[in-house]
């Protein structure tokens, strides 16, 4: 066996010691060494993008990197998105507009729409529909999830254009 | 979806039977029970679970389609410090081969598929060895050591090719199932015209997104076997695993936890469920299994491929005399749990909702050396309604008609239900409960503003655009009977717990039964925790699958929620409010008295309360606000729809765009509209997977092409058009109080059908399409005029 390396992952806030092999992926990383499984795993190969995180803010597939890489910088997992007060707007979306069957993609949708929305608040319809296109969903015919997203960039747009 | 909710129904209008107290819920668009954990990332998904001290097993598969096995080197594996066991075919050599479900078709057996291969191999990916490690990284390296010699033997791939030798004295051909009714030959002597089609669809599968797991352990403490990341039919596996170890079912139990998308292949028994129980059982550990993804293509089950030559007989009318089907259905390697389900139900569903006086289907059933098939969503309806719509299609352009009209010809009327059908759909006799196909017919074209729609592709056809426009109507079948049960239970704070032996794969039973028990008892149904996938928690179950969860599991809730309602009233009005029982009623939880309004009602927390164990009590009943309930239904229920696509071909690349995706479903009763547009735009999608981008392709070897998302390709958000769904209540079952249907392969049946017609008419060649997925490749070919696949 590959002798372990010593590292420590940011995650949501706080930083885990853990001691990993060098071929350990971030994935298996945050899941197993961290506890943190709400990130899923949908094919180990970056296409499906279940296991999407947030990399110093960039939506990144956890199964495409090794933990080692992720040393010192700050990862946000879908554990991170609600806080005391409730469930993040992406989160609520998702419910009320029925984006979610069986919800194992949901994690990596969440993290990969929190991350576009910060980073592109006014993103228009159709780059919004070409970067979700890149994590797979086999439930819900994508349409729900894509209003939801739709739903959470109009409510923050009106917020913004109010506190003006 | 621009397209609303149509209730035929006034509100409170009732179908028939045992009126329930009022609707709030049933009918409604409430959000999802389900969802505050999975969007908090608190799933639990069987990879999300784990017990001290566990073990990982990896499976070691066959390299080889098809070939003798003439040893396994296990040496180099067993001398790996973090080897904690290898097991071949000679170590569970007493477990037998995995069994199917009842079925009337006879000589099935010898091609059952044992958990680990004895002396053949005739598939890449049958399970061969497995290793056990501590950790799941360190099983995959010791997988790796394990070789094997193997003697390879000629392949077989096409289920048209003659059949070849399964193993000796057994042919590849497993069987040959036969529907008739009517005097066929008669019909086409005496026919005006006589249309053929000859029809493909190819090997594609339902590919949830979580692979498939499994973790047992052995609770030494109990002599109990705990399956985790059951799913679909949690108390029939459990029966059948338990047989397969030789131990009684009370010394087994399964546990569904979330599961990660079923549509039919997951949930179902493989060899490694059985593997891992019985690794538990003999290594003393808890153990575990998670496939990767090429695993989960390779090894899970897949589905769809047959091929049709289907005839009709015709009157000068256009009108069916009769239809004449043959069908060569590729099983791949082995019978699995479903045996013979898929081409029965093919051939039981193949002249959907028209009116067709004889009807005959031969359907072959042969092996090939490929991934074993089974169900997935909407198993044999998709292949057999396309190959219908085609013949439908391909007898409207012999008779120049359009194909609406030869379609309205055909379809059976209303007042032509029930509709018997002399034949039997897996051993159950057929007989159509209600519809009004015309009715959606029409609904349809209003609600597609059908004229508006051909003017428009006329003029953009004028333009130079290649567009079109095309159909598929389906009649499906759901709420398979005959009875299921459910147990309904008031706690002291008021809650309310339904235990049903259903299943979740994500479909939103815990929302569904809770809508259904809320109205029934007179509560708010988030004050509803459902139950399912328990089998240490109710005796029976039907699982889910089939679209029978709702129609089944629903009436046995609701009778369930009736008795504990009434059970409530009753003993209110004997020991806790002095008045007759018809002034009293349940309303937002709580016993009220209709003659006097303003007068706070007793909650149900306290009529459970009062309902403990006492003389008083034991004197008026069972103890416990609680109930059983059991729902038992005669026949089937039979939904029906219309799917429209228009679509824009590129004639330069072949590919083809879905500008607009519609579908019109008549469900009886819609419990919750949102879910059932949920459970058809979703399954608007995997159809338009399996009609445009997904194949399983494998090379002259039999080795799979298709083993990543790379290469089996799915929709994404691109690919996917808008979809309407136009919801329709016009024909209530009669099978059930509330008159509900199924909702689950709705949105997935007519696609294939849909989209080979659309792109028929984008490119103005009737009958082109005569292979699904059409792929680019295959497209341009029939553009090129070349054959398909050259």
């Amino acid at each position: 066996m590959t002798p372990r390396i010593d590292i420590t992952l940011n995650v949501n806030g706080s930083d885990h010691d853990i001691r990993v092999e060098p071929r350990r992926t971030l994935a298996d990383a945050l899941r197993q060494d961290c506890g943190l499984t709400g990130t899923n795993v949908g094919c180990e190969h970056g296409v499906c993008g279940a296991c999407t995180v947030l990399l110093d803010g960039e939506p990144v597939r956890s199964c495409l990197m090794f933990a080692v890489q992720a040393q010192g910088r700050r990862l946000r997992t879908v554990e991170g998105l609600a806080n005391a007060e409730g469930l993040h707007p992406l989160q609520q979306a998702f419910t009320d507009h029925h984006a979610l069957q069986c919800g194992y993609c949901t994690p990596g949708f969440l993290m990969l729409a929190a991350g576009t929305l910060e980073r592109h608040p006014d993103i228009d319809d159709e780059s919004l529909r070409e970067v979700l296109s890149s994590n797979l969903c086999r439930c819900t015919g994508y349409q729900n999830i894509l209003r939801a997203v739709r739903a959470v960039r109009d409510s923050r747009r009106l917020a913004r254009e109010d506190a003006r | 979806m621009s397209g609303g909710h149509a209730s035929s129904l006034a509100p409170g209008q009732r179908h028939n039977g045992d009126a329930d107290p009022r609707r709030r819920f049933v009918g409604a668009r409430v959000t999802r029970l389900e969802d505050p954990p999975l969007v908090r990332g608190q799933g639990t998904y069987v990879g999300n679970l784990g017990f001290p001290n566990q073990l990982h097993m990896r499976v070691v598969r066959s390299p080889v389609a098809h070939g003798v096995l003439r040893s396994i080197d296990t040496s180099a594996a067993r001398e790996h410090p973090g080897c904690r066991g290898v097991w071949t075919g000679q170590d569970v050599a007493d477990i037998p081969p995995i069994t199917f479900r009842p079925t009337s078709v006879q000589g099935l057996e010898p091609y059952r598929q044992y958990i680990l291969a004895r002396d053949r191999v005739r598939y890449i990916g049958e399970p061969v060895a497995v290793v056990f490690a501590a950790d799941p990284y360190v099983a995959e390296d010791i997988a790796d050591l394990v070789t094997m010699d193997i003697e390879a033997l000629p392949v077989l791939l096409s289920a048209d090719a003659p059949p070849g030798e399964f193993a000796p004295g057994h042919s590849t051909e497993a069987g040959v199932l036969r529907k008739q009714f009517g005097d066929v030959d008669a019909a086409f002597r005496e026919a005006h015209e006589v249309v053929e089609v000859d029809v493909r669809v190819g090997r594609h599968s339902g590919v949830p997104m979580e692979p498939r797991g499994a973790l047992a352990r052995h609770d030494h403490s109990r002599d109990v076997i705990e399956l985790y990341g059951a799913g679909k039919r949690p108390h029939a596996h459990r029966d059948a695993v338990a047989a397969l170890l030789g131990r009684s079912p009370v010394g087994m139990h399964f546990y569904e936890g979330h599961i990660g998308g079923g549509f039919g292949v997951r949930g179902e028994i493989y060899p490694e469920d059985v593997l891992v129980c019985l690794a538990a059982l003999r290594l003393g550990r808890p153990v575990k299994w998670i496939e990767d993804r090429r695993e989960n293509l390779l090894a899970c089950n897949h589905s769809r491929e047959q091929h049709h030559v289907v005839r009709a007989a015709l009157d000068r009318d256009a009108r069916i005399l009769a239809i004449d089907a043959k069908l060569w259905h590729d099983q791949g390697a082995y019978i699995r749990t479903h045996g013979a389900r898929v081409p029965d139900m093919a051939m039981g569903t193949l002249i959907g909702g028209y009116h067709v006086p004889a009807y005959r289907a031969v359907g072959h059933i042969r092996l090939t050396n490929k991934t074993p098939a089974a169900t997935y969503r909407s198993p044999g309806r998709f292949e057999s309604t396309y190959a219908c719509e085609r013949l439908m299609d391909a007898v409207a352009e012999r008779f120049g008609l359009s194909p609406i009209e030869v379609r309205r010809r055909n379809l059976i009327r209303r007042d032509q239900y029930p509709y018997p059908r002399p034949m039997e759909i897996l051993d159950h006799p057929v007989e159509l409960d209600s519809g009004d196909f015309p009715r959606l017919l029409d609904r349809t074209l209003e609600h597609l503003r059908w004229d508006d729609l051909q003017a428009e592709i006329a003029r953009r056809r004028d333009a130079g655009e290649c567009v079109g426009v095309g159909m598929g109507f389906f009649m499906e079948k759901s709420g398979l009977g005959p009875v299921d049960g459910a147990k309904v239970n008031v706690d002291t704070r008021g809650k309310v717990q339904v235990v049903t032996g259903s299943s979740s794969i994500g479909q939103g039973v815990e929302t569904v039964m809770a809508q259904i028990c809320a109205d029934a008892l007179g509560v708010d149904y988030a004050d509803v925790k459902v139950i399912h996938g328990r089998t240490d928690m109710i005796d029976y179950g039907i699982g889910a699958h089939a679209s029978r969860a709702t129609v089944m599991t629903g009436g046995a809730t609701r009778m369930a929620a009736l008795n504990v309602r009434r059970k409530a009233l009753e003993f209110a009005a004997a020991h806790m409010i002095e008045a007759p029982i018809e002034v009293l009623d349940i309303v937002d939880g709580k016993v009220v008295r209709t003659d006097r309004p303003g007068e706070p009602g007793i909650p149900l927390g306290r009529v459970a309360a009062a309902l403990a164990p006492s003389p008083e009590v034991v004197a008026f009943g069972i103890p416990g606000l609680t109930a059983e309930g059991w729902f038992e239904t005669a026949g089937l229920t039979h939904p029906y729809g219309i799917h429209t696509a228009v679509v824009k071909v590129d004639p330069d690349t072949g590919g083809v765009t879905v500008e607009r995706f519609h579908v019109a479903y008549d469900i009886g009763c819609a419990i919750n509209p949102m879910l059932v547009e949920g459970q058809i735009v979703g399954g608007v999608a995997q159809g338009l997977g399996g009609a445009l981008l997904e194949e399983f392709v494998y090379d002259e070897r039999g080795e799979p092409l298709s083993v990543t998302f790379a290469d089996y390709l799915m929709p994404t958000a691109r690919e996917m058009p808008p979809v309407e769904v136009l919801l329709t209540e016009d024909a209530p079952s009669p099978n059930n109080a509330l008159g509900m249907k199924g909702a689950g392969e709705a949105g997935i049946t007519g696609v294939g059908a849909a989209i080979a017609a659309a792109i028929d008419d984008a490119i103005g060649k009737p009958g082109a399409i005569r292979e699904l997925p059409v792929t680019p490749q295959r497209l341009r070919a029939i553009l090129a005029g070349r054959p398909a696949g050259a």
